[in-house]
């Protein structure tokens, strides 16, 4: 496949970026996406022009690091994937592709497609957690049995990878789908009940402290999702957080 | 120096119960006053993290990554284990502990194994406790399954996200105290020298990956938990950043590597697709609980198959070779995988592999869909003899289990597995090697510690499925917390260590000096060249099987790549900015002396164990063959300027508790 790459070039935060624009060819449609990008920047380091930076790390799918804007759309045009996982195939020879980093004012670019997502790990310290130490004295683990509904729903909002593609989707850039998947997991489980006014109420507060927008139910996030999480969490975040605040 | 691997006395089930109550401890008071310092946020580096900083010591963390959370244990898939006996199928302490010494060939220390073993329901009772949202069943408790190398079922799952989950229950725990300023939290940073001052890890040298800045850090000890290093071999199925490069930074201040060459090949990966490959992608082991692995009997159904002429569910069931089936019955397709690799290997050396590249095998899901199918069909009250409702029944009975992979399988294969068998071959996984830790996790440099799969102490010459996850959290959140307050207690008047001491000022300029080398290169070859000519060298002779010849060729070629990586690199940009090629850069270059001593260690050990196979020792059906007499033991290397220098100490295994046997899973 021969393709060209429109790809957004950014030396640093403090930089004005432009979109620089790359031919490539003898792409594999077998090749995932970050390998042709593997094979871009040995390109471009031979020919003395400056690698791409992009996040990538396990490139199976899991630890949603990668995080690029391909064709304006999060990780691409396939469903159900991360870019990591995205593969040729889905092109055509002779494509123009755009290449964009996520973009939030919460993720400030470091360098082209490479952002700053450290807002969701300060939203996770503010609430993100059960209160229990290590001791080795917790009570046995099968103490509380948990409906499999339940134990089930829980599941699939803790597969959450936090890449922010619900966020660099969103018109609003808001983080309501990530941070209502990490809530719905705590809430759906006894073990996470006792906290749940001050889980649901401290991150919220922190959400909007980093600067994402509202949510305005487009469901636009739950579209892009690499990990199919359901809108059906931010409804039930909205409802805890309603009980809170009633709770004061 | 002799090695103390400091076994506590007494009888194996109360050594560590002994040895907890015993050592010396530092009071809350006191634990504010004493600084750790942790490389790495895995389920190692993030679970003792968080315990540390509970028990009230002042923490610091490091990751490459952009957050704890992406590092690479969150990739496991399958499970762990626990000896809850929640099946009611005779599991105990004593099995799980029986199981991990057989598994690992009769390499890996008796005591450490044990206390393993012990800790292993802690972990199950913790992570629930912390809303870890493990596999339940209908009346609500945990379910199980099983994996290779064992006859009951003591796995925890969650999916085929297991990993994923537990590290989050960890990043959880972290994130804690990170809120209550007891954990700092340094992303985005790489470790690039230890600093030991007076003969005691003090501190490290650490880079900022976003503004290249160099960075000094003090604290009264130590911890590595970066993982193993399996990227030697270039392609494997660890994460594009895992690296070598803490772990041989101690090594070459003073810290014993133990085992180098006892690596795990996974029998169930993606197979390769071509030379653009830059990772190999795993599929659970829990996978052949359900899937039968075979290839066709006859050659000419393999020339038909590749060539796109034949099918294989055409093939019919006498026209197959389940090969584990036929050479294990005992164990067929959940024999430990060391074993599963080796036949997969013979196979496909035999010219039955059934893709273009000769390399894979089945793994066929048939007979479980319609076992399930009939099953659920029974239950439902439906016709158990209409095939298209049992296929449909059974697919939705595999996707409820197995849906993730089959996914990920159909993404990057582009063939649909609940219609066709997948195909798999043996990738580099795990390393069971590592740095060599005494019983209280403490390397030969006193004050550095190693856990997790950064050390070498549990696996021996081969890991069972599910025991990873488990080690990992044994050690950070049941071990290290408590051993460590014994070498702390001596510290509680040192006060900080101050970051303008000579050492740290050196240690500073060396690294400085390396990294303006690499930029100022201007070479004609980049980083990955190197790392894929020493990814081949390795596979090919330091892979799946081993000789002398290989070996030694290894060793040499190594060291002639290496000399051509200094000569010839070329790494762009500066010092002082985003620079992913540099630290790359220096990552190889720790793996181009690594992979030395990994073959000089492989070509010392004249036996097979395990993952580490010499063609010199097996048995006459091809079997490995243990040289007890003369290798039962630990290879603990010392640095010694150069890999191929280093220096061997051994550390003798005693087996007290249990019987040193052939393995046989036949």
């Amino acid at each position: 496949m021969n393709l060209t790459l429109k790809i957004w070039r950014q030396a640093n935060a403090d930089s004005k970026g432009k979109t620089e624009t790359y031919k490539i060819s003898e792409v594999s449609p077998d090749m995932s996406f970050l390998e042709m990008m593997d094979m871009l920047n040995e390109e471009l380091i031979e020919k003395g022009i400056d690698p791409v930076a992009f996040d990538h790390d396990c490139r199976e799918g899991i630890c949603g690091m990668c995080s690029m804007f391909i064709n304006g759309e999060a990780h691409g045009p396939d469903r159900l994937v991360t870019t990591c996982q995205l593969h040729m195939r889905k092109f055509n020879d002779g494509d123009t592709i755009t290449i964009e980093p996520f973009r939030a004012k919460a993720f400030p670019v470091i360098k082209d497609l490479t952002v700053d997502r450290s807002s969701f790990d300060r939203i996770q310290q503010a609430g993100g957690f059960v209160s229990v130490n290590t001791s080795g004295n917790t009570q046995d683990a099968n103490a509380i049995p948990i409906e499999k509904s339940n134990a089930d729903k829980a599941f699939d909002a803790a597969a959450c990878i936090g890449c922010g593609a619900c966020v660099a989707t969103c018109k609003n850039a808001s983080a309501m789908l990530f941070v209502s998947a990490k809530v719905s997991q705590y809430a759906l489980l006894p073990q996470g009940k006792v906290e749940a006014t001050d889980r649901v109420t401290n991150m919220v507060n922190q959400m909007d402290e980093e600067g994402f927008g509202n949510c305005t139910n487009t469901g636009a996030c739950e579209v892009e999702c690499p990990k199919g999480i359901s809108l059906e969490n931010i409804a039930r975040m909205n409802r805890e957080y309603l009980y809170a605040s009633l709770k004061g | 120096m002799a090695l103390d691997s400091k076994i506590p006395r007494g009888p194996i089930a109360d050594k560590w119960k002994n040895h907890k109550s015993s050592i010396n401890l530092v009071s809350p008071a006191n634990k504010r006053l004493i600084d750790v310092i942790v490389v790495g946020t895995g389920l190692a580096g993030a679970s003792a993290s968080a315990t540390l900083a509970e028990l009230g010591y002042n923490v610091k963390t490091f990751c490459f990554q952009d957050s704890p959370r992406r590092a690479h244990s969150i990739a496991a898939q399958g499970g762990i284990n626990a000896a809850k006996n929640y099946q009611g199928d005779g599991d105990s302490t004593y099995r799980l502990f029986y199981d991990t010494i057989k598994g690992g060939d009769y390499r890996s220390r008796e005591a450490n194994v044990h206390r393993l073993a012990e800790v292993s329901t802690n972990i199950i009772d913790q992570c629930v406790a912390q809303g870890v949202p493990f596999a339940r069943d209908y009346g609500g408790l945990l379910d199980n399954r099983s994996f290779g190398g064992v006859l009951v079922s003591r796995t925890f799952y969650a999916k085929g996200q297991t990993g994923q989950q537990l590290l989050l229950g960890a990043y959880s725990a972290m994130n804690r105290q990170i809120g209550r300023g007891k954990i700092k939290m340094y992303n985005r940073h790489e470790m690039m020298e230890l600093v030991v001052v007076d003969g005691k890890a003090r501190g490290i040298i650490a880079r900022n990956l976003v503004s290249g800045k160099l960075e000094r850090h003090s604290a009264h000890a130590v911890v590595v938990a970066s993982g193993g290093y399996g990227n030697v071999f270039f392609l494997s199925t660890n994460a594009m950043g895992s690296n070598v490069s803490a772990a041989w930074k101690i090594h070459k201040k003073g810290a014993h590597f133990a085992n180098p060459c006892f690596t795990q090949i996974h029998p169930t990966c993606i197979p390769v697709s071509g030379d653009h490959q830059s990772k190999l992608t795993l599929m659970s082991e829990s996978l052949r609980n359900d899937g039968r692995i075979w290839v066709p009997k006859k050659l000419e159904d393999v020339k038909a198959i590749r060539e796109g002429k034949l099918k294989p569910t055409a093939l019919s069931e006498d026209d197959r070779d389940y090969y584990l089936e036929r050479r294990y019955p005992a164990f067929g397709n959940l024999v430990p995988r060391d074993v599963a690799s080796r036949a997969a290997k013979e196979r496909c050396d035999e010219g039955f592999g059934v893709n273009k590249t000769g390399e894979a095998v089945y793994l066929d899901f048939a007979a479980a869909i319609d076992r399930y199918g009939k099953e659920q069909a029974h239950i439902k009250g439906l016709d158990e003899n209409n095939a298209a409702i049992v296929k449909k029944l059974g697919q939705e009975v595999i996707r409820a289990k197995y849906g993730n992979l089959f996914q990920m399988y159909e993404k990057i294969v582009d063939q649909n597995p609940y219609e066709t068998p997948m195909m798999i071959y043996p990738a580099v996984h795990y390393t069971m090697g590592g740095v060599w830790v005494d019983y209280n996790l403490m390397t030969t440099i006193p004050g550095c510690y190693a856990i997790g799969e950064a050390n070498f102490s549990d696996h021996g010459a081969n890991r069972l499925g599910a025991s990873a996850l488990m080690q990992g959290l044994a050690d950070g959140y049941f071990v290290l917390p408590y051993t460590i307050g014994d070498y702390l207690s001596d510290d509680i008047r040192t006060g900080t260590i101050d970051t303008n001491l000579p050492e740290f000022e050196k240690a500073e300029a060396s690294v400085k000096a390396q990294m303006k080398a690499f930029v100022n290169n201007k070479g004609t070859h980049t980083v990955d060249y190197y790392h894929r000519k020493l990814g081949k060298i390795m596979w090919d002779k330091c892979g799946m099987s081993r000789n002398t010849k290989g070996l030694e060729e290894a060793i040499s070629d190594i060291k002639i790549l290496r000399q051509d990586f200094y000569k010839n690199v070329k790494v762009p940009g500066t010092t002082s900015e985003f620079n992913t090629e540099l630290a790359k850069a220096s990552r190889v270059a720790d793996f181009l002396e690594l992979g030395e001593l990994f073959a000089k260690d492989a070509l010392e050990r004249n036996e097979s164990c395990g993952g580490h196979f010499r063609e010199e020792s097996q048995t006459p059906e091809g079997e490995a063959m243990r040289d007890d007499e003369n290798f039962t033991f630990v290879s603990a290397w010392g640095y010694n300027g150069e890999p191929s220098k280093a220096k061997l100490q051994k550390e003798q295994l005693d087996y007290e508790e249990i019987e040193v046997k052939t393995r046989s899973y036949k």
